[in-house]
């Protein structure tokens, strides 16, 4: 494509540096994605060679980059619309919306097959049909179409210790089960506290959002139920083979100071939060981000510990 | 002399092209590692292709 045939809402040069391409891979989401799948990794039962394990974790985050750059591709319009994201890749024309999808199938593709010859086929089969669950499931059919976008959609960003745990088993287990529910049951909370303070963006790109569709009271109880129900799923990890004592006390930490700033939400009218800036949400929001490190740390400890020789349960 | 002079695009494709290299001498070093790893630990270092491997019949089948 040259210049002159170039959309003129979106002025691409099609000269993108290194960097953008490594901006389409969603760099911050790929954090959670390495430190949840090495964890699944770590804690299941066996042993495996670091370079397997490393490359294993490697391709998984690959994946989950790759599942990001066709998120980008898909999601360009509304990304120009929402003032959260209208400095990405594409929406800021640095990146051509077919170079993001070539990236995004190659990546895909290259990753898929990697961790399939790395660990073991099933694992890399997980891969595939979690990138597909993100980019079809997610990005292209539920995002636009129903509030529960988030809630459901959240499964994709909750594979990845259950592909971790599958590329050193081969298999799923009720621990790495747990550890998918964990994220699974965190994503809507999380997420819906953000959409609480990220006032109009979603209302102006037509995504229909909890607090677009259904008011922002409604969101704030829907916070706090969610909230309440991880409750059981987080402790219940702790009576699993990979639960141990660090586990168990950061459960019972994070899960008390969680429910409270729910309910400091709930009970929160529109008024008051406009009146602080929003400041109980972001803060809600921070803490959401520590519960997750958190319980998925305590893990790696007790896994660590156990390794040790420590073995207290 | 404005035609010596080098754009900011030409650093940036400079850039590209560093770090496309880099990723692929990554990537080259990821699978050798990753073969070395797959032999020391004992794995398969043959299959059957259109070559007979009797090596690799089991007993019970020969």
């Amino acid at each position: 494509m040259t210049d002159a045939t170039s959309s003129l809402s979106s002025p691409q040069t099609g000269e993108a540096g290194f960097g953008d391409y490594v901006a389409l891979l969603k760099p911050r989401v790929m954090t959670l994605v390495v430190f949840t799948a090495f964890v699944g990794l770590v804690v299941a039962p066996g042993q495996m060679h670091p370079m397997v394990a490393f490359t294993a974790i490697l391709f998984i985050a690959l994946g989950g980059g790759a599942s990001g750059a066709l998120n980008m591709w898909w999601d360009a319009d509304i990304d120009r619309v929402m003032r959260r994201t209208r400095s990405r890749p594409i929406p800021s024309g640095k990146v051509r919306e077919d170079e993001a999808l070539a990236v995004g199938l190659a990546l895909s593709g290259i990753s898929v097959v990697m961790l399939g010859l790395a660990a073991n086929p099933f694992a890399g089969l997980f891969l595939a049909f979690t990138i597909f669950f993100y980019v079809v499931i997610y990005t292209m059919w539920l995002k636009r179409w129903t509030p529960q976008n988030i809630v459901i959609g959240g499964a994709a960003g909750a594979f990845p210790p259950m592909i971790g745990w599958a590329a050193a088993t081969g298999g799923i287990a009720v621990e790495s089960v747990l550890m998918f529910a964990l994220i699974f049951m965190w994503t809507p909370p999380h997420f819906w506290a953000l959409a609480l303070f990220m006032k109009s963006d979603y209302k102006d790109a037509g995504v229909p959002m909890l607090t677009v569709t259904h008011g922002r009271p409604a969101t704030r109880r829907h916070i706090l139920v969610y909230t309440v129900l991880l409750v059981p799923v987080a402790l219940g990890l702790a009576l699993t083979s990979i639960g141990g004592p660090v586990y168990l006390a950061t459960a019972l930490v994070m899960n008390a100071a969680f429910v409270k700033g729910a309910i400091g939400i709930a009970r929160r009218t529109e008024a008051q939060a406009e009146a602080d800036s929003y400041k109980v949400e972001k803060s809600f929001f921070r803490l959401s981000l520590y519960y997750l490190f958190a319980h998925f740390g305590a893990l790696l400890v007790d896994a660590s510990l156990v390794r040790a020789g420590w073995e207290v349960f | 002399m404005a035609l010596g002079r080098e754009h900011e695009l030409h650093t940036r494709r400079r850039g590209r092209n560093l770090g496309l290299g880099l990723t692929l001498l990554a990537f080259v070093a990821v699978v050798f590692g990753l073969t070395l790893a797959k032999i020391g630990n004992g794995g398969g270092v043959q299959a059957f292709d259109h070559a007979p491997r009797p090596e690799l019949v089991p007993e019970s089948e020969k």
